[in-house]
């Protein structure tokens, strides 16, 4: 079989279209930190930010970077649920499933979104409109069963209630 | 640009410089909306825009409106306190932007508070509250001159001029406070340790990775009152010295909250409060913000020290303790958010004033999320030792829908279930833990009669399943043999072996477990066997959920919020008719019914067959009318399809059916015996030919259960529930 190796450009190398100004970013993000001992999470997060996930180059980028082996790299992208190296959609929607909302029903609404849009947790939308996530609670049980899709958070929000929430994303 | 504060003095100075601006505003009506991260997501910035844009359209000159922090009626948001010079304050609730226009017209103009939308200021709601470290939640969190009225960083200012680090250890010991976010371990015996601890480079960590579902005091107190921890923290590092760095570590699922803290922390460092020389003084102390990634073990305090460090949040072997070798090997104390906020008051009005209220052991107040089944949910700060009724009942409004109240959830996945019977246990830290449950950061959950206590410990389980780092074998192979065992009882194929085979299972993990999380991830299951065996028992000898919740015991429709009469029975005799028929359901529609008769023969066995759905498959087998009426009727009607009648059954049929239509609770039960009643009132001489000539007009009755029936969605639900 054949092997596909990432490529990843060196520092100079850097091109001047997106991905390289993207990169460009996270190396000098990379760079402000300064090679702090606690900087690789903090690295992770801002390129996530950056990027919308985790692709292979930027994880290479950054092992190199920082000196720190791609394996444990690895250890800490998928320890963390903030992680992710697939890509996400457009809006993230985040259905809690902490136990105030599971009580409440938070359950269903997972079902709604299966039925109606075809998404898994963990999946997206053919379009990249949307991906789906579970979460441990967001804080806010007050108004369980609560749905947050980006920032915006979303309270007692019935099954029927969904089509309504994502068309205002379209 | 600030000038930075130099001295206490000038602390002073800007403080009743603020005050008189204050007292300014004092004489104009403020409206003020509460803008946490509940009521944004209510839809408060709608309100607060909707505010300002009648203000200005009507140019009322003596209002002001502000943005405030959340007050935590979580459940009642969007809310906004109306304080109108001399006339006290008006918390109104649930408000939407149509109704501003009338509070502004008939309150800000005229003076007349719109009383049916104000919460009742006499609801023990707001009055057995005992308000201290939420003291600060009507004031501008973005606005460190509002803290600063309110003798915000005097305390600061107190302990850097006119205190020892001994006095202020002294004064924190004397208070008796206790962390606030988990076991209760005296906060000055923690920072005693760090003290004492040799080396000259010492961390402090906020602990503010609150992971516990159902817990969000941590995100209110840092959304509204950060610099209370702030200043906590300065306080701490003073008290512990050799301390310039602390961190304070906020969960990445809380934005509103790091955005807040940051924001203090730059006002903070602008004024000279944080940063070299603070006050003028020799002290210096930084504080930094992490983010956290989302990790529940990342709660507890080497694996949150671990991830600081950029490594995976793994819990590492204590000793040795934080105190001794904590974040980058040096001497490190990390308490809980609430526990930082409370020092500064401590240290301003004195360890009598912060122990006044609370129990012998457990001093001062706690904030309580109150969240699950109850009428007022919300964040509740009451004092130490208050009882669970006072909390439930008065505070909370007591359960929705007039539903039986079951227990009390305390502490999150690491805590324990509290039964109804308990009631009246304080909540402190020996009373909780005396029931099997830890107090944990204060999260309440509670459940009603609808909650089955098997599906929660279940629930709790998947949770530390998810968030157990694997380290350890315990909590590892220990919480997945549990769950599995939990799962079968919920399943219905579970064994009273399985029962000791749970606590067995918990005994070991809670004392060979690393971590805190393995050490407590078996408390839900252990106080739940303990203080709700009997549900256990009925799913495992009964095969039933009292609380009709397990699926595998429960019809799955009951679930799906959807109640289907038993008419697929007519379907099954159309023979693939279902589809047409589901347009009219739940509605009995007799034309069909006797069609599907006529098209069958034979009355009784589509009886028969209508109560053989609900009886098998339909009921929830939690009311007994339903669950037993539609056995003891399924049995009659075999009798008599048997040619075993006698004639008084049909009276006993008649009996049973009204029975179930008039007690049984939900439509399954109720609407059960219709196809019966129908066929007995429309078709008796198909079954007075059974009982009194022994033959089935149309042959269709072979013998007992020879139902006739190709319904595609009796097969369905057939495979569903195996």
């Amino acid at each position: 079989m054949e092997k596909t190796e990432v490529q990843v450009p060196l520092r100079e190398e850097v091109g001047t279209g997106y991905a390289g100004r993207v990169f460009r970013r996270i190396q000098t993000v990379i760079d402000d930190t300064g090679g702090q001992s606690g900087a690789l999470v903090r690295v992770l997060q801002q390129a996530q930010g950056l990027v919308g996930y985790l692709p292979s180059p930027v994880l290479k980028t950054i092992s190199r970077d920082l000196s720190i082996p791609l394996s444990e790299v690895y250890g800490i992208v998928s320890f963390y649920h903030f992680f992710t190296i697939v890509p996400r959609g457009k809006h993230v929607i985040q259905v809690c499933l902490g136990t105030s909302c599971y009580v409440k029903g938070g359950e269903k609404l997972l079902g709604v979104l299966k039925k109606t849009y075809g998404l898994e947790p963990g999946g997206i939308t053919p379009d990249r409109k949307f991906s789906l996530e579970t979460v441990r609670c967001l804080g806010c049980c007050g108004l369980s069963p609560v749905v947050a899709i980006g920032d915006d958070v979303y309270r007692k929000v019935r099954p029927s209630d969904m089509p309504d929430i994502l068309s205002s994303y379209r | 640009m600030v000038k930075p504060l130099a001295s206490a003095e000038e602390l002073v100075s800007l403080r009743d410089r603020v005050l008189k601006e204050l007292a300014e505003r004092g004489n104009k009506t403020q409206v003020k909306v509460h803008l946490g991260t509940c009521g944004i997501s209510s839809g408060a910035n709608k309100v607060l825009s909707a505010f300002l844009r009648e203000v200005a359209a009507r140019g009322l000159s003596n209002v002001l409106v502000l943005k405030a922090a959340c007050i935590g009626l979580c459940g009642r948001e969007p809310v906004v306190t109306v304080v109108h010079p001399g006339d006290g304050k008006v918390v109104y609730s649930d408000l939407t932007e149509d109704m501003v226009p009338r509070i502004v017209e008939q309150h800000l103009v005229r003076g007349d508070a719109v009383r049916e939308w104000a919460v009742d200021p006499d609801a023990p709601l707001l009055k057995l509250q005992e308000i201290r470290v939420m003291r600060n939640q009507d004031l501008d969190p973005m606005n460190i001159e509002e803290y600063i009225s309110r003798d915000g960083y005097q305390a600061l200012a107190k302990v850097l001029f006119d205190m020892k680090p001994e006095e202020v250890l002294e004064e924190v010991k004397k208070s008796g406070l206790r962390g606030r976010g988990g076991a209760g371990f005296p906060t000055a015996t923690k920072w005693g340790f760090v003290r004492s601890a040799p080396g000259d480079e010492k961390y402090i960590v906020c602990n503010g990775d609150e992971g516990d579902p159902g817990a969000y005091m941590n995100r209110a107190v840092l959304e509204g009152n950060p610099h209370s921890v702030i200043e906590g923290m300065a306080i701490g590092a003073f008290a512990i010295g050799n301390v310039r760095q602390g961190y304070a570590y906020v969960r990445a699922e809380y934005p509103l909250a790091i955005e807040t803290l940051s924001h203090a922390i730059a006002q903070a460092r602008e004024h000279g409060l944080l940063g070299e020389n603070i006050l003028g003084s020799s002290f210096n102390f930084s504080l930094d913000i992490f983010p956290g990634a989302g990790a529940f073990v990342c709660g507890e305090e080497t694996a949150l020290l671990g991830s600081i460090e950029g490594r995976r949040g793994n819990p590492r072997q204590r000793p040795p303790f934080p105190a001794n070798k904590g974040l980058f090997g040096k001497p490190t104390t990390i308490n809980n958010v609430e526990t930082w906020s409370d020092i500064p008051s401590i240290i301003l009005r004195g360890a009598d004033w912060f122990a006044s209220v609370g129990t012998q052991q457990s001093k001062g107040t706690k904030t309580l999320c109150l969240v699950g089944k109850v009428n007022n949910t919300g964040l509740f700060e009451v004092p130490l030792g208050t009882s669970l009724r006072t909390i439930v009942f008065d505070i909370g409004g007591g359960i929705p829908e007039g539903k039986k109240f079951k227990g009390v959830q305390i502490g999150g996945p690491s805590g324990g279930c509290i039964p109804a019977k308990h009631v009246d246990t304080p909540v402190d830290y020996e009373a909780v833990t005396a029931l099997g449950a830890i107090m944990g950061s204060g999260g309440l959950i509670v459940m009603d009669e609808d909650s089955c206590m098997v599906d929660v410990a279940k629930f709790f389980l998947g949770f530390t399943q998810d968030e157990s780092c694997g380290k350890c074998t315990p909590c590892r192979a220990g919480i997945p043999k549990m769950l599995e065992t939990l799962t079968k009882v919920s399943r219905g194929r579970g064994t009273m072996e399985d029962l000791d085979l749970l606590a067995d299972l918990g005994e070991m993990m809670t004392s060979l477990s690393l971590c805190g999380l393995g050490q407590t991830a078996a408390n839900p299951v252990l106080t739940t066997v303990r203080h709700f065996r009997e549900e256990y028992e009925a799913h495992i000898i009964d095969k039933r959920c009292p609380a009709g919740v397990c699926r595998s015991l429960v019809a799955w429709h009951a679930l799906e919020d959807r109640c289907l009469p038993c008419l697929e029975a007519v379907a099954g005799y159309e023979a693939g008719g279902y589809e047409s028929l589901k347009a009219v359901l739940p509605e009995l529609v007799p034309e069909r019914l006797a069609e599907g008769i006529r098209a069958s023969g034979c009355a009784l066995d589509l009886a028969r067959f209508s109560l053989i759905v609900p009886a098998r498959n339909k009921s929830c087998t939690k009311c007994p009318p339903c669950r037993l009426g539609t056995a003891q009727m399924v049995r009659i009607l075999d009798d008599i399809a048997a040619g075993n009648g006698s004639p008084e059954m049909l009276d006993q049929l008649v009996e049973l059916s009204e029975t179930m239509m008039l007690a049984s609770e939900c439509p399954v039960g109720k609407t059960a015996p219709e196809v019966v009643l129908f066929t007995l009132g429309h078709f008796r001489d198909h079954y007075e030919a059974h009982l009194l000539e022994g033959r089935c007009p149309s042959g269709t009755c072979g013998g007992a259960l020879a139902y006739h029936t190709t319904c595609p969605l009796r097969t369905g639900m057939l495979v569903q529930s195996r």
